[in-house]
């Protein structure tokens, strides 16, 4: 299996595609740019396992965080709110 | 409209949360178990949710939950060929008629 | 197994799964008894699994850790059978309020608390909460301070969430068994605190 590409504090940008077909990662959150969290681990990609096929090999999944005032035009509250998504790493490049 | 899925909603506006609770009827806990027993013979939860997305917007914001569930499973227990349109539409017939 | 169709009509939909059932068991897929045990399995599963976590999270601080650093191995450790959760639980602050929302279908630690509620899998609350967590917290009633921060989490793909929530003020040297009594669903989904002890 092999290593995971990003790391816990690493910025990442998700890719800005809409492609067809069974997707994880949220709409809303293409495009932007975020920190990594965690590394969840490795799990069968679930795009391919939506088309019955098996997923493999495993891919690595991060949870990535975004500050919502990054995200959301106007958005009102505190400065510091955040959302965290798993995001597969297929969808995130370095930023 | 085909960029956007029309389950892919986070972000869009909405109204309130209507704090709606229901105790779930057998049918619907026993749809559930199926898809969990299903699970275990490889019909994915990715596979289910790929079918629920692929539901008419309409049926998707109208069906209940569940409703939405025993679809997705059928219609991926027919993409597998695990049953066939023709078992099912016997079956159905036979079932009715008992009722 | 009680079959409602012989008592009352069906709905398409219900037709659907009475066909579907038969179908399978008939295939040898599954029988009726595997059905009848996934149900009661489910049935078994409500928030009080979960409360008890919490409450053990609040009188032992090292176990606390531990449920932060690896939920599914942490709730193993008390002995529940949490069959391919991989949880993750967050820790609310007097600085930090957390929130869990599924925003793409309803993604929720089902062997851990049970069926999700009918409101966090509607529209209303997949949409907003991820844009405007305040405004939804405060029509269930919880006002979080400016000062607070929130931190909204999306469930979107393998890992599931618990919320840790703060223990209430005026517990000390309360049970476990008394304190998850104060943990409830809605605590640990991130849209309530955990309830206030009764004041004498």
């Amino acid at each position: 299996m092999p290593e995971p590409r990003f790391r816990p504090g690493d910025t990442v940008r998700v890719m800005k595609a809409y492609p067809l077909g069974h997707v994880r990662t949220p709409y809303y959150i293409r495009g932007h740019t975020g920190v990594i969290e965690r590394i969840c681990g490795s799990f069968p990609n679930p795009e391919e396992l939506a088309q019955m096929r098996d997923g493999l090999p495993a891919q690595p999944l991060y949870r990535v965080r975004f500050m919502q005032k990054e995200v959301w035009p106007g958005y009102r509250g505190n400065a510091a709110d955040v959302v965290e998504i798993e995001i597969y790493q297929h969808w995130l490049e370095p930023a | 409209m085909i960029e956007r899925g029309h389950h892919d909603m986070g972000g869009l506006p909405a109204g309130k949360v209507k704090r709606t609770e229901h105790d779930y009827a057998e049918w619907e806990r026993r749809a559930d178990a199926l898809a969990v027993l299903m699970g275990g013979k490889g019909v994915t939860v990715d596979e289910r949710r790929r079918h629920i997305e692929a539901l008419p917007p309409e049926a998707y914001d109208k069906l209940s939950y569940y409703e939405r569930w025993i679809v997705a499973l059928t219609q991926a227990l027919l993409q597998r060929g695990i049953i066939t349109t023709a078992e099912l539409a016997r079956k159905m017939t036979q079932v009715e008629r008992r009722a | 197994m009680k079959d409602q169709g012989k008592y009352q009509a069906l709905t398409y939909f219900q037709l659907m799964e009475v066909s579907l059932r038969e179908l399978l068991v008939e295939k040898g897929l599954v029988t009726e008894q595997q059905i009848a045990s996934a149900v009661e399995d489910m049935r078994k599963r409500t928030p009080e699994r979960g409360a008890r976590v919490v409450a053990h999270a609040w009188t032992h601080h090292e176990y606390k850790a531990r449920l932060i650093e690896n939920g599914t191995r942490a709730c193993e450790e008390l002995g529940l059978d949490l069959p391919a959760l991989k949880l993750v639980v967050v820790e609310n602050t007097p600085q930090v309020h957390n929130v869990i929302v599924c925003t793409l279908c309803s993604c929720y630690p089902r062997m851990l608390l049970g069926i999700p509620p009918d409101w966090y899998k509607a529209r209303n609350y997949r949409s907003r909460m991820v844009r405007e967590p305040r405004a939804v917290l405060a029509e269930f009633g919880l006002k979080i301070p400016g000062k607070t921060r929130i931190r909204v989490h999306d469930s979107t793909a393998d890992m599931r969430y618990l919320v840790l929530p703060m223990r209430p003020a005026g517990t000390r040297g309360w049970s476990e068994e008394r304190l998850a009594a104060l943990v409830t669903r809605d605590s640990m989904i991130g849209v309530a605190l955990a309830k206030q002890p009764r004041s004498k």
